[in-house]
């Protein structure tokens, strides 16, 4: 079971959601939490767990071999990045703006652009109690979320059983990387405020959800600031409305020193029990 | 010498450009010749990214000594521009070209 | 005329509330630039009228004409992104999985793969209630930000402050540490960042200075949320004086910003409060700093 948990801009509470959702999990069963907010992984700052297992990520990038190449300038011709420019004396490689599709290198007559791994980054696995969380984050300087965010995935699926619920804490925004932490999973939830610039960009994730044919759902954080059109556009438009996170200064307090909330606010674990509710009874339709 | 300036036009009087990849003319005063020419850049609006190498990549062709400019290369451009010898003055984002000339003739500009 | 970007690094910091409310002060003088297209918000504050729009191409996406293709498999055996399937016995590419190399179009034997530039949003030159006029975008679902639109956003909004003498452009900078914000900062006279006491806060706020020091621009800092976590507030202030940014100010930990966002308003035009005095002095100290 893979649930993504996103919002169409930051700083909505997809992290403390993600973090707090997976510990009250782990009260009940098994469960893996993943970071996938490769550029910004927040979640670790949540859930302090012992460190099993790391490895380096590498994404692949044309090296160029200067005893083979005759400088015809065919690699700078085929890239559509501008990730490899010829000099007078010299093929230059820009590997944060490779897409690693390979055209240089394979279409290189002398063979003088073999691709070669550059580490992009740092998967990390820690246990903590019945939590599994994974995160990777990306190098300083690096900009590529994407190939990442895919391999992360990759490895939960090798390492975790089909049934375990697994929380993908969603890069921000509505562009490529949230469409590849997404375009895999069985549901998405989707966290707002129920402010006017939450609204507005609650509207965007839902139409980015729509156009990915995922099933999904709404949890409002801060819920008891600003008005009610998130509320009455879930009911007019029959979306699922999970939970709703009271607004209080003292959650801000608790999440501002990376400190879990529903083990101290007792209305957030409430509201965290519906949306469990929720998730076991998807889980059973699933498995029907 | 032969200086580069990244501008906004072709002549002395205009303004510099203070971006470095996305600049929209580079002009080459050669100084032992009194010449001045320019270099259309206008066509790297069309670039989604890597405005920067690719402008540096043309800076590289026309060989000059010095490259003055507003803010300065970011980080693919400046690793392009080290392969070649080019001194790179920044600073003179909100000058004419001649004024930026001037500048750097006076030690005015921050050297990188 | 001088050009002020407002980033932050992380969401959620009241970047764009700040800005809008820079924004509106400075009425008459300013010409406002939207550049986190990302998350585009500052035209629910702004109330623009959408005067002139212009679509925005950008970025190639493979398309193959099913009337040449022979169906020989060459494009998907190159495709690295699994963009090409067939569907109906024909070859056909995802726009969703498809990242533009045209490595297909390159082997295609027959010719059949053409890289077609993408509609991925609009463009859109704006009067404000606040009497000045505005470039904002509008970005598709699934289509990247980039340093292309950004550097659009800021060429119009600059052609605009010419053409109408303005003293500044105010910008709400690209989220991040790439090739947007990037863009977004080059040829800027001046970054106020805005940060919030978290343990987030700090550690983006650390990353995205290290581009504007890269790029020698001079910056000041405000502090939003200043109150809701003390030894954090102390950190950032430490860091500020450290790497020698100017500290603008604090405001303190406030649902008042929330409050006028509800009703579409910026915190200056919400009534009397704490809040619009000292958002009134930092745009005040702004003006200050850039002047000298």
């Amino acid at each position: 079971m893979k649930i993504a948990i996103a919002s169409g801009k930051g700083g909505t509470g997809k992290t403390t959601l993600s973090s707090n959702l997976a510990a009250y999990i782990s009260e009940k069963e098994k469960v893996v939490l993943c970071d996938l907010d490769v550029e910004e992984p927040n979640s670790g700052l949540f859930i302090k767990g012992k460190l099993i297992h790391k490895e380096d990520k590498f994404k692949m990038v044309p090296s160029w071999d200067s005893n083979k190449c005759t400088f015809c300038g065919l690699c700078q011709d085929v890239c559509n990045y501008n990730a490899v420019i010829k000099l007078e004396d010299k093929i230059m490689v820009f590997p944060d703006l490779c897409h690693s599709c390979y055209a240089c290198s394979e279409l290189c007559p002398e063979n003088a652009l073999p691709m070669i791994p550059e580490k992009m980054g740092e998967l990390k696995h820690f246990e903590s109690g019945d939590i599994s969380f994974i995160e990777s984050h990306l190098d300083v300087g690096r900009e590529q979320a994407v190939p990442l965010i895919s391999q992360t995935i990759e490895y939960v699926d090798e390492h975790f059983p089909k049934e375990t619920i697994r929380l993908y804490d969603s890069p921000p925004g509505t562009s490529c990387p949230v469409i590849e932490a997404t375009k895999e999973v069985d549901f998405v939830i989707l966290i707002t405020e129920p402010t006017p610039f939450g609204f507005h960009d609650l509207k965007l994730a839902i139409e980015t959800m729509k156009k990915m044919e995922k099933e999904f759902a709404v949890v409002i954080n801060r819920y008891g600031i600003g008005n009610d059109d998130v509320l009455n556009y879930c009911k007019d438009n029959d979306i699922p409305l999970l939970a709703k996170i009271p607004n209080d200064r003292y959650i801000a307090e608790l999440y501002s020193s990376g400190e879990l909330i529903y083990t101290r606010v007792p209305e957030v674990k409430k509201q965290l029990k519906h949306v469990y509710d929720y998730i076991l009874k998807l889980k059973e339709n699933n498995e029907v | 010498m032969k200086i580069a300036f990244t501008t906004k036009g072709i002549e002395w009087d205009s303004m510099m450009d203070p971006r470095f990849g996305r600049t929209e003319y580079i002009l080459m005063y050669d100084e032992e010749k009194d010449e001045l020419a320019n270099f259309d850049n206008r066509a790297i609006e069309g670039e989604a990214h890597g405005a920067g190498p690719k402008t540096a990549q043309k800076l590289l062709e026309l060989k000059p000594e010095i490259l003055i400019t507003g803010n300065g290369p970011g980080g693919n451009a400046s690793s392009v521009l080290e392969q070649s010898g080019t001194k790179i003055f920044v600073g003179a984002g909100e000058m004419t070209t001649k004024q930026a000339y001037d500048a750097y003739k006076k030690n005015e500009l921050k050297a990188l | 005329m001088k050009e002020i970007v407002v980033i932050s690094g992380k969401g959620g910091t009241g970047k764009t509330s700040i800005t809008a409310s820079i924004a509106y002060l400075g009425g008459k003088d300013v010409v406002v630039a939207d550049c986190d297209v990302d998350a585009a918000d500052m035209h629910l504050l702004m109330k623009p009228d959408y005067a002139k729009s212009e679509d925005f191409y950008s970025g190639e996406i493979a398309e193959i004409n099913p009337d040449m293709c022979i169906n020989c498999g060459k494009c998907k055996e190159v495709c690295r992104f699994n963009a090409v399937s067939i569907a109906n016995q024909k070859h056909t590419v995802s726009s969703l999985n498809c990242e533009g190399c045209g490595y297909c179009a390159r082997v295609c034997p027959v010719g059949a793969i053409s890289m077609v530039e993408q509609n991925v949003g609009k463009v859109h030159i704006s009067n404000t209630k606040a009497g000045n006029m505005m470039v904002h975008a509008e970005l598709g679902i699934g289509a990247d930000n980039s340093g292309k639109l950004v550097a659009k956003v800021k060429k119009e909004a600059k052609l605009l402050a010419e053409k109408t003498n303005k003293e500044f452009i105010i910008i709400d900078g690209s989220p991040g540490v790439g090739c947007p914000v990037v863009s977004s900062l080059s040829g800027a006279d001046f970054v106020v960042l805005v940060t919030e006491p978290t343990v987030a806060g700090l550690h983006d706020l650390e990353r995205v200075y290290q581009l504007v020091k890269k790029f020698n621009i001079k910056a000041g800092c405000i502090i939003n949320k200043a109150d809701l976590n003390t030894n954090v507030e102390k950190e950032i202030q430490e860091f500020l004086k450290r790497e020698n940014v100017a500290h603008i100010a604090n405001l303190p930990y406030d649902e008042t910003f929330t409050k006028a966002m509800t009703v579409g308003q910026t915190i200056v035009e919400y009534g009397e409060s704490d809040l619009k005095n000292i958002v009134a002095e930092s745009w005040d100290k702004v003006k200050e700093l850039v002047a000298n």
